[in-house]
Parts: C-alpha cells; sequence; structure tokens
C-alpha cells in the first residue's frame, strides 16, 4: 500500500465555522492518529457482545427452516421442552407482532408462525443451559411443513404464483414494490438525440461477510429489559423490540457493543434480538444467542441481486438527452429496507451526470431466498455498474473518450439535479483529474491482456430523510463537563467504521483538548440521546453536527466563566491547548460550575429542507445533506487462456470535503476498494435448488490478503460548506466506481465485455468463444423481463427559482 | 461458531498400541495427526468419532530422512511446514515440496500433516456443508443417504479427490508404508487410493499411513501446478503433476497424474506413453495436455463452472510438463 499523502499541503479553501486557532490551523481535526479504542482492540481488551456473560446465562438456539416455502401446519415442542437443561422453548406463537427495518415493510416474525419463506427462517428457539443442550433440543422439535412452490428467480417471480404468493400483502403476485417516475420529456430528448443505445446488465447479490457474526445477549429484571447487540443502529432494534415484546420504550434498553463490522448486515432489527429479549422475560435469567457463519448468511439483509436495463440518448458530441433506467431486484423473503432499495437503484444516476430527462421505473420480487436488504452502497452499486459501463458503450459508439463523454455530462456544484437533489461542494472534475494523473490512464501500455478501466461515482452523506416518517432530528449529542471531565453522549455506534474517534476529535478541537480528555458513551438507547443508526453515511455529518453544536455552546459557557474569573471579555478567552484564557480548562470548569452549577449542552442534527425540491412516490430516497464522488482506475492483467484476472493496482481518488483523521479514511478507502474488487470478481449469495450454494466463508469467495493488489489514494479536500469541519463520507463512496472499473478494464485488456458481476474466467472465455465464432463478444443477460410498471408519475423539473442552490 | 461433538481423545505410546486402538473402536474411531480435515468435518458432522486416537507425538512417524541420492522419508505426522523448511528435501524432490507448499495456507501448513494431506478426505459442495445444511438438502451416499445428490441415478459417491501431494507422489512412483494389525505394509501410493468418493483410501480396519517414501529422483525432473480460484487457501479444483526424464531434449520416461477431477488421482499413463522416445517440444506438450483435458471429467461439485475446471486442465497440463522440463535435475549430493 502506498504511503499517505502529505495531508498539511492539500487542504484548500477557507474552513465555514471552523473552531481554529485563529490562523487557520487545527490541533486535533485532519491529523493522523489511530482509532481511539485501537490499544484496547488489538490487545482484546475490547468486549464484543459475544465476549458478554453475566452469572446464570441461558444460551439459546434457533430452529431454522430447512424448507424454502411451505406452511406450518404444526409444531410440536413437547419432547425438546422435556429436554433435561431446557429452561423455555418458544415458537413464533408467542410473538404475534410483526416487525421489519422500514415501516412500509413490517411483515417478518422473529419466529415465523405460518408460514416459512427461506430456507433459514427461525421458526422456534430454545433457551438451555448450554449450547449443546439447546442445539440438541432443536433438534427433537417437530416441525410439520406443508410444502408450497419455491420461487428462486426474478423470472419466476414475475409469473402468477403456482401455488401462493410469498406474502398475502403483495395480493396476487410476488411483486412486492414498484416504481415508475419521470423527469422532464423524456421521449422528446431520444427524438433529438442523434444515438439512441440500450443495454442490458446484471449484478449478483453478496453478502456483507462482517468478521463478527451477530450476537445478542439480553437481561430482564425489575420490569426493565436490556438487550446489548452487535448492531449498527439500536435505535431500529429499540422500536421493534418495544413493540414486538410489548413493552414501553422507556422499559427498554439497547446497548451497541464494539463492533467486528457491519457493512449493513445489522441495520434491520434481527430475529435474534427479539428472541433473547422475549425469553429472558419468560425465564427471568439472562439469555445469550450468537449466530453462526452459516445463520449469518441466511439472515442476510445483503445486496440485492440486480437486473437492469438503460437506454440512453446522446447528442453526436456526447451530451446526454434522456435517459430510461430499469431495474428488477430480486429481494428474497423479505421486506427489510427493500423499498428503499428499489428506489436507491434509480435515485443517484442525476448525481453524477446531468441528465436533462430522466425516466426510473424499479421493480422487486419476493423470492423464496435469504431477504436481501442494505449493503455498502444501498441499492447504488447495481446502477453505478450499469451506467458506468453503459457510458463506456457509447463512447465507444461515438468514437470519444469514455473519460471525455462523462467530462461533458458531470454534474455542477451549487446545482439542482433533475430529481430534485441539491449538489452543493462536487469535486468530480478534481477527482477525475486525480486519478487519471497517478495512473497515467491516458498512456496505459497497450498489449494483449492489459488494460485499465475508469469509472466515477457519487454517495449521499446520510439519508436525508429518516427510515420512519418524523420530525425529530436524526442525531443528538449531549455534553457533560464536570470536575470529573468531559463526556460526550451520543446515540451513534461505532461500526468500525470510527465514528467514536470522529465524536472525539470534533469535541476535543471545540473545547482545545485532546481526544484522550474526552470520554464517549455512545450507542446505548438507556443513555445516550438518540441517533438514527450507523446506515448511509450520516454519522460523521450528522452526529458530528450534532457534536460541534452541543461543544460549541459548552465553549462559549466556559469561556464566559473564565471571562467573569478573570475579569476579561468573553471574546478574548482563547480556547486552546487545553487552557481556557488565561485558565487551565480545569479551572475554568470549576469556575464554571461555581457559577451556573451543573454544566450541560445539547447539539442534534436534522438536513436542512431544501435538500430536495421534488416530491413524488419515492421522493424520500436520495436526497443528502451533501454528496461525495469518487473515482477510480483499475490496472489488471486479464488471461484470454484462461480467463483469469490478476488486478494490479488500484488507484482511488475521493472528494471527502475534508479528511478529520486521514488514518480513518485510508481504512474505509481501502476496505471499500478490498469489497468492490470481491464484488467485481468473487462474491455471490448464490442458490442452488433454493438451497444456498456457499454458506461459509472457505465457499464463499472473497479476497485474501494475498489476492489484494496495491491500492493508491488520493484524498480530495474541498470543504463542504454544511459538513463538521467541512467533512464529508467515506465509509461507502469508495466502493463504487471499483466495480464498474474492473470490468471496463477487462474490456480494455481483451475487446470483450462482461456484463455481469462478479466477473469469473468463464464468462470471460466465453465472451472471447462468442468473438471467436463471429458473434457479439460478450457475457451477460440477453433480455429484460417484461415487467408490469405503473404509468409513470411526470414530474416537473425544478424551476429556476426553485432549484437555487 | 460450530462446537465439536463429543469425542474421547487416546494417547497410545507406541505405533503398535495407535494400532490396537483402532482396531479395538473400529469405526467409531479415526486417527487424528493435525485434525485440519477432520475437526471441521466433526464440527459440521459430517464424521463423528466416538473415539479420536492421537499419533502427532508418536516418534515412528515424525523422522525426515533425505538420503544422498536424494530418496526421501517422511514421518506421516511431520507438518507441512516442517517439510517445506528441509533444504535436501527441496533440492531433491521439489515437484514434492512444490506440491505441499500449495496446500491451503501457511496457518494449516503449520498444522497440517503429510500424512493428513495424503488421506485429506474426498470433498463435494454437496457434502462438505453443516448438518443444516444437509438437513435441508437431504442426506447423500457419503452421509448414509441412498442418493448422491449430484447424480441421483448414481450407484457412486463422486466426491472429489482433493489432495495436493497425492498426484506428485503417483507420479514420482512414491510409497506409502502402512502400519496394521498384521505388521508394516509398503503400498505404491498410486495402490492408496479407491476410485470411490465414499471409501476412497484402500486401508484396512486399524491400518494407518506411517511413512512416505519417496524414490531417489535418478535423473527425474517433477512438477506440480495447482488450479485454484485464490492465491491462498482454497483445494485444488484440479492439479496436474508431471515426473519427467529428458536426456537431450528426448523424453525418457513421462509420468502425468491429474488431481481434483475424480474420486482419487488420474494417472493417464498411455496419454503420455507415446511421448517417449520424442522430443518435448510445445506441439507435444500441447497434444498431450489436451489430450488430459479430454480425459478429465470433473463433475459440478465444486467451485467455478466444471466446463471451465476441464478446460483449464489442458493450461495446467501444459504449464506443469513446461515447468518440469525448465526445471533443473537435481545434483547428487
Amino acid at each position: 500500500m502506498s504511503a499517505p499523502r502529505e495531508w498539511a499541503g492539500r487542504r484548500l479553501g477557507a474552513v465555514p465555522g471552523g473552531a481554529d486557532d485563529g490562523d487557520g490551523t487545527f490541533r486535533v481535526v485532519g491529523k493522523a492518529m489511530p482509532r481511539v479504542d485501537a490499544v484496547a482492540k488489538v490487545t482484546g481488551t475490547t468486549v464484543y457482545a459475544d465476549d458478554l456473560s453475566f452469572p446464570g446465562t441461558l444460551h439459546c438456539v434457533l430452529l431454522r427452516s430447512p424448507r424454502p416455502h411451505a406452511r406450518i401446519r404444526s409444531i410440536d415442542v413437547q419432547e425438546a421442552a422435556g429436554l433435561p437443561g431446557v429452561v423455555a422453548v418458544l415458537t413464533g406463537a408467542a410473538m404475534p407482532t410483526r416487525f421489519g427495518v422500514s415501516p412500509s415493510s413490517e411483515e417478518e416474525q422473529a419466529l415465523a408462525a405460518d408460514k416459512v419463506r427461506y430456507v433459514g427462517e427461525p421458526v422456534a428457539a430454545v433457551a438451555a443451559r448450554d449450547e449443546a443442550t439447546a442445539r440438541e433440543a432443536c433438534k427433537m422439535i417437530h416441525v410439520d411443513y406443508e410444502l408450497l412452490e419455491p420461487v428462486t428467480s426474478i423470472d419466476r417471480a414475475l409469473e402468477v404464483p403456482m401455488d401462493e404468493p410469498i406474502h398475502a400483502s403483495s395480493r396476487d403476485s410476488n411483486i412486492h414494490r414498484l416504481a415508475a417516475v419521470e423527469f422532464g420529456d423524456v421521449e422528446e430528448g431520444f427524438a433529438a438525440s442523434d444515438h439512441v443505445r440500450e443495454d442490458v446488465f446484471f449484478y449478483e447479490g453478496s453478502n456483507h461477510l462482517a468478521m463478527e457474526e451477530h450476537s445478542a445477549t439480553a437481561i430482564f429484571s425489575d420490569g426493565q429489559l436490556t438487550v446489548w447487540s452487535s448492531t449498527q443502529s439500536p435505535h431500529s432494534v429499540h422500536r421493534a423490540l418495544s413493540s414486538v415484546v410489548g413493552l414501553p420504550m422507556g422499559h427498554v434498553r439497547v446497548v451497541a457493543t464494539p463492533h467486528g463490522g457491519g457493512f449493513g448486515g445489522k441495520v434491520d432489527p434481527c430475529a435474534h434480538e427479539i428472541v433473547v429479549a422475549k425469553l429472558a422475560m419468560i425465564t427471568g435469567r439472562p439469555v445469550k444467542c450468537t449466530l453462526t457463519r452459516e445463520e449469518v448468511f441466511y439472515n442476510h439483509r445483503g445486496r440485492h441481486p440486480v437486473l437492469m436495463w438503460v437506454r440512453t440518448g446522446v447528442t453526436r458530441d456526447g451530451r446526454i438527452r434522456a435517459m430510461h433506467f430499469r431495474t428488477a431486484l430480486d429481494g428474497g423473503a423479505h421486506g427489510s429496507l427493500g423499498a428503499a432499495t428499489t428506489y436507491y437503484t434509480g435515485a443517484l444516476q442525476p448525481a453524477t451526470y446531468d441528465l436533462p430527462a430522466y425516466r426510473f421505473e424499479g421493480c422487486r420480487v419476493f423470492t423464496n431466498k435469504a431477504p436481501c436488504g442494505p449493503k455498502r452502497g444501498h441499492g447504488t452499486p447495481q446502477p453505478r455498474f450499469a451506467l458506468e459501463l453503459h457510458l463506456d458503450k457509447l463512447a465507444e459508439d461515438l468514437g470519444m473518450d469514455p473519460v471525455e463523454l462523462r467530462r461533458r455530462n458531470y454534474v455542477r456544484p451549487n446545482s439542482r439535479t433533475v430529481n430534485g437533489l441539491r449538489i452543493t461542494s462536487c469535486a468530480i472534475e478534481k477527482v477525475t483529474d486525480e486519478v487519471l494523473a497517478a495512473s497515467g490512464y491516458s498512456r496505459r501500455e497497450r498489449r494483449e491482456g492489459h488494460g485499465q478501466g475508469f469509472a466515477v461515482s457519487a454517495y449521499l452523506c446520510g439519508a436525508g430523510t429518516p427510515m420512519y416518517l418524523n420530525r425529530m432530528p436524526h442525531s443528538e449529542v449531549a455534553l457533560k463537563v464536570d470536575r470529573g471531565g468531559v463526556t460526550v453522549f451520543c446515540g451513534a455506534t461505532d461500526i468500525g467504521q470510527g465514528s467514536d474517534s470522529v465524536l472525539a476529535t470534533l469535541v476535543a478541537e471545540e473545547l482545545g483538548l485532546e481526544r484522550s480528555d474526552v470520554r464517549l458513551v455512545t450507542g446505548d438507547t438507556g443513555l445516550t440521546p438518540v441517533d438514527l443508526g450507523s446506515y448511509s453515511s450520516r454519522v460523521t455529518f450528522m452526529a458530528g453536527n450534532a457534536a460541534i453544536e452541543a461543544a460549541r455552546k459548552m465553549r462559549t459557557t466556559l469561556a464566559a466563566a473564565a471571562a467573569e474569573h478573570s475579569g476579561g471579555r468573553p471574546a478574548e478567552m482563547t480556547v486552546a491547548g487545553g487552557r481556557i484564557g488565561p485558565l487551565s480548562f480545569e479551572e475554568a470548569v470549576a469556575a464554571a460550575e461555581e457559577l451556573y452549577g451543573t454544566l450541560g449542552s445539547v447539539g442534534s442534527y436534522a438536513p436542512p429542507p431544501g435538500i430536495s425540491t421534488s416530491k413524488y412516490r419515492g421522493s424520500a430516497v436520495g436526497p443528502s445533506p451533501a454528496f461525495s464522488f469518487s473515482a477510480a482506475v483499475v490496472d489488471l492483467d486479464a488471461d484470454r487462456v484462461s480467463g483469469e484476472v490478476r488486478v494490479n493496482k488500484v488507484w482511488i481518488a475521493h472528494d471527502i470535503g475534508r479528511a478529520l483523521n486521514p488514518v480513518l479514511v485510508r481504512g474505509q478507502v481501502e476496505g471499500g476498494v478490498y469489497m468492490g474488487l470481491g464484488e467485481a470478481l468473487m462474491e455471490a449469495q448464490a442458490y442452488r435448488n433454493g438451497l444456498l450454494h456457499h454458506p461459509s466463508v472457505l465457499e464463499y469467495k472473497t479476497p485474501l490478503s494475498s489476492d489484494m493488489p496495491e491500492i493508491e489514494y488520493l484524498i480530495v479536500e474541498q470543504p463542504d460548506p454544511e459538513g463538521p469541519y467541512g467533512a464529508k463520507e467515506v465509509g461507502q463512496g469508495p466502493l463504487l466506481p471499483v466495480v464498474p472499473a474492473v470490468v471496463s478494464a477487462i474490456h480494455d485488456a481483451l475487446g470483450v465485455w462482461v456484463d455481469e458481476v462478479p466477473v469469473t474466467p468463464d464468462k470471460i472465455l466465453r465472451a472471447l468463444d462468442a468473438r471467436a465464432r463471429g458473434n457479439d463478444p460478450r457475457t451477460g443477460p440477453r433480455a429484460f423481463p417484461k415487467i408490469p410498471y405503473p404509468p409513470c408519475e411526470k414530474v416537473a423539473i425544478p424551476d429556476a427559482a426553485t432549484a437555487a442552490v | 461458531m460450530l462446537r465439536l461433538p463429543r469425542f474421547s481423545y487416546l494417547r497410545p505410546a507406541s505405533l503398535a498400541e495407535a494400532v490396537a486402538m483402532l482396531a479395538d473402536h473400529g469405526a467409531q474411531s479415526s486417527v487424528i495427526a493435525g485434525g485440519t480435515d477432520l475437526l471441521p468435518k466433526m464440527k459440521r458432522r459430517q464424521v463423528q468419532p466416538a473415539v479420536l486416537v492421537g499419533i502427532a507425538h508418536l516418534e515412528a512417524l515424525s523422522h525426515l530422512e533425505t538420503t544422498a541420492s536424494g530418496a526421501a522419508e517422511i514421518g506421516a505426522s511431520r507438518t507441512l511446514t516442517s517439510v517445506l523448511k528441509d533444504a535436501g528435501l527441496a533440492h531433491h524432490q521439489p515437484g514434492y515440496a512444490q506440491a505441499a507448499g500449495l496446500v491451503s495456507t501457511p496457518a494449516l501448513r503449520n498444522t497440517g500433516t503429510v500424512g493428513g494431506n495424503l488421506c485429506v478426505d474426498t470433498r463435494c459442495n454437496y457434502y462438505d456443508m453443516t448438518e443444516d445444511w444437509r438437513t435441508a438438502s437431504g442426506s447423500c451416499l457419503k452421509t448414509g443417504g441412498e442418493l448422491c445428490r449430484l447424480a441421483s441415478s448414481s450407484p457412486r459417491c463422486w466426491a472429489i479427490s482433493s489432495s495436493d501431494t497425492a498426484p506428485i507422489a503417483v507420479a514420482l512412483g512414491a510409497t506409502a508404508v502402512v502400519a496394521g494389525p498384521e505388521g508394516e505394509r509398503d503400498v505404491p501410493v498410486a495402490s492408496l487410493y479407491r476410485d470411490d468418493g465414499n471409501a476412497h483410501l484402500a486401508l484396512g480396519r486399524g491400518e494407518i499411513l506411517t511413512r512416505l517414501r519417496l524414490p531417489a529422483p535418478d535423473g527425474w525432473r517433477s512438477s506440480y501446478v495447482k488450479l485454484r480460484r485464490r492465491s491462498s487457501m482454497d483445494f485444488p479444483l484440479a492439479g496436474a503433476a508431471v515426473a519427467l526424464k529428458i536426456d537431450r531434449g528426448v523424453v525418457e520416461g513421462c509420468r502425468l497424474v491429474l488431481g481434483a477431477v475424480a474420486s482419487q488421482p488420474v494417472e493417464l499413463s498411455d496419454l503420455v506413453h507415446g511421448l517417449v522416445g520424442q522430443r518435448l517440444d510445445e506441439e507435444a506438450i500441447e497434444e498431450v495436455a489436451s489430450g488430459a483435458s479430454r480425459l478429465a471429467k470433473p463433475l459440478d461439485n465444486a467451485d467455478l463452472s466444471y466446463v471451465w475446471r476441464k478446460r483449464m486442465v489442458k493450461e495446467i497440463v501444459a504449464r506443469a510438463f513446461r515447468q518440469a522440463a525448465m526445471s533443473e535435475v537435481a545434483a547428487v549430493v
């Protein structure tokens, strides 16, 4: 891996509202430092969810369905309940309330009661004195299934169900969600185009593959339920628990434990979290459940497989006149966040390219597979893959350089997209320049079997709309300062991305302290104010701004006290280096306590109203207070004889606004590149006869450390006007351009298109064989199915006054 | 995580005692050396021996000796890593060392043994699954069922021989020393295997593989090429082992053995017979490699498409021949 760039030399522009020392420099922000919990993690003192153990803990094992689609005629638990050591056996009948991470998809039961919809769906749970006993008891539970026709493909799901639909809520079909919206006049755009092209693409589903398997422990005592869980959104779990187990929110506390990775797989409230809570309430004892790796594959909520069709009209000089984009998502057995995922497959195309007219039609179907949901990039890596390759092909049609074609259509800073999204800071040109210069893309070595590919992308800095409709803040922070020190309370959950470090950095900077002076209490619904969770790359932007607001209030208070104490004016009280004016920080705190009593301050964040101007079905998906932009060049060798691909190097430039801590930024960029390469070349949550093909980390292929190429990352810092110290997201964006850039590079190397990922060697050989036979040199889906989309909702393009940013 | 089932662990004081223990407990028992193959299989309940007889500590199984002529005798419980560190072996038996170095990961080679890799269970992606998965799928011939899940009309199990060292050992004409209730016997490694995924080892009750004998190179060169998806960890999707004796460009002797395309290593003696007396040029290599690909019959029970794996047999055989032809003939020290 390449050495970090010179950070200091790369700061551009003024810092809005910065708490600098007056000379534009920072003491903590922007410094390359280890995570605040680095030593605890590497020395093993961090207590992860599965490390928790309370006296008298019962162990819970879930019995899962061996059938992809079946009615449950009966469940007989008598024999299991009689096994010595078994304390309780639970079935779905005891928890009829349905839940789901999204209020639009509350169709899940923690334990299926009436029917099962995928292999691996939980149907019963045992709490026993130890895990082995619980597992043995599960084998003694007799479930009588009435088999139903399993639906295992998008095509099949679009047909009339043979037996019955997977969910009664979708009436007589297996279509979960349909979307159809048009911005501007697409047909007029096509008519005015010199060239129109259509392509079909497929993106396979994949699992998050977080190193830590999910784990939860519950205690119910004195009317209070506490659940410790490796969740990304304690707030979502809190809401689901309260609803399903029937306790007021105030009687339920959810603690997000230190994380071994989420990537979207721990956003949904999960069956085991609810089951341990219910069992703790029934037995009065602590109950714990840790999933096996196989169970994590069944719990899934991973990347949706998506089939895509795109039609674009361009002028001779490469200006896009109109785009029509269709998607079909294989959702698996439940809704999860799939309604949002569906809209995300159409939302961000206009956030990279200025589309004068755009039509999006999306469809999500239910199938008898593990439920898909949000995974890093949430619904946008698939259309990004399709869009970037489609533009490569358009450029080829026009005889134009693919980068130049893109540049002619790039979105501009401070603009409004055709679908009403507000774009503010935007370094898309700069990330393009940086990655091209570093990789030498335009001067690349041209020889058979060697290629480079370029792609660009955009991503949100937090969803502009909460997962359930409300007007409350998205993130809240409370700050306690007294003679005992400084403590930040925030519901934000550090899932490994480093949000704790970010909060400590911002508060330390604001109060003139070091990060180690700031104590953190995070992700605990009983102790911390609400944060919606670690998803949609929202935490740095939203919790960060909330923390800054709280800290600035506290700084004002302390400065006032210091001024009063020393006889100066508050404005003269410089806050820096552990001092406030002439006083030490501790002296200033003591002075403030004397003057004002208990010291506390709060801050909160909600996105500003202007981030979206258009209202239509699905318009809640897409708006964000800011967008990050990424560009990648991938260099690889592809063997024409074997079809094997070796990635030599990835250059990635990312528009982060400001790097609050370059070490964390690097970690996120590298992780994103790794995940992108895995999805491009290997990963597949694939099924055979309704059964998951590879529910193990040996057989589910993901790149090993020895497979990883060199990564050169280029961090572009053009501060965002609303981001905390100008910062934007980095957790998800850098994954996005990697996947299309790999496939583009394969085309560059061998002259064939593989229009579906993962690109396995046999797919490359099939495309080469097709070329040898004089056929279309391509592997990929041939057609897009006929889908009963509703008539398009026509949305007017925002007029100049509305569009003003 | 997956947990081990309960079992008794026996620690014999001698090889003879180990043999007696195994004979005593019969089908209920298994030997264990490194355990890298056995323990995950026990966790997945593919096998559930009630008794494990440890052999890793036995002196009789742990020596390593290379003679001046380059002949090697390796104790079955030597770890692959320890063998790879032996300079004499690397010098005289480069093909074997190459194969041993391509097994799994460094961590697993630190624990996995020479005997373990030769005996490694056959693999099939209908078989190497957890108990829950197999319950959903239905049991197969190898787990006591009536039906092969891969080929439902098949009377036999098609699980794949997945050893990296077996093909090269066969190609080198190696001998396995087997201890049993009747004493020791020498078996050509080629005869150690059976073409049955469900009973791939020709070992009797109570028999233990104790040593591997690699003959002196005597001017033979050798090479092993492994096909796998990733640069480490993965089992072979196909393997090609070549032993070659060439004099001034003309082939004097040749053995080609394929791994991971059947339930046992497949020696293609008829195919390479015609090479003897010929010059080993690119054309000859191409012809043999194409022939090997035609004869290889991988099935749809491993990673990636079996059509691609069959096609790739040609490539790895060609690579193995080129590698072997270019390799130095080990000088006799």
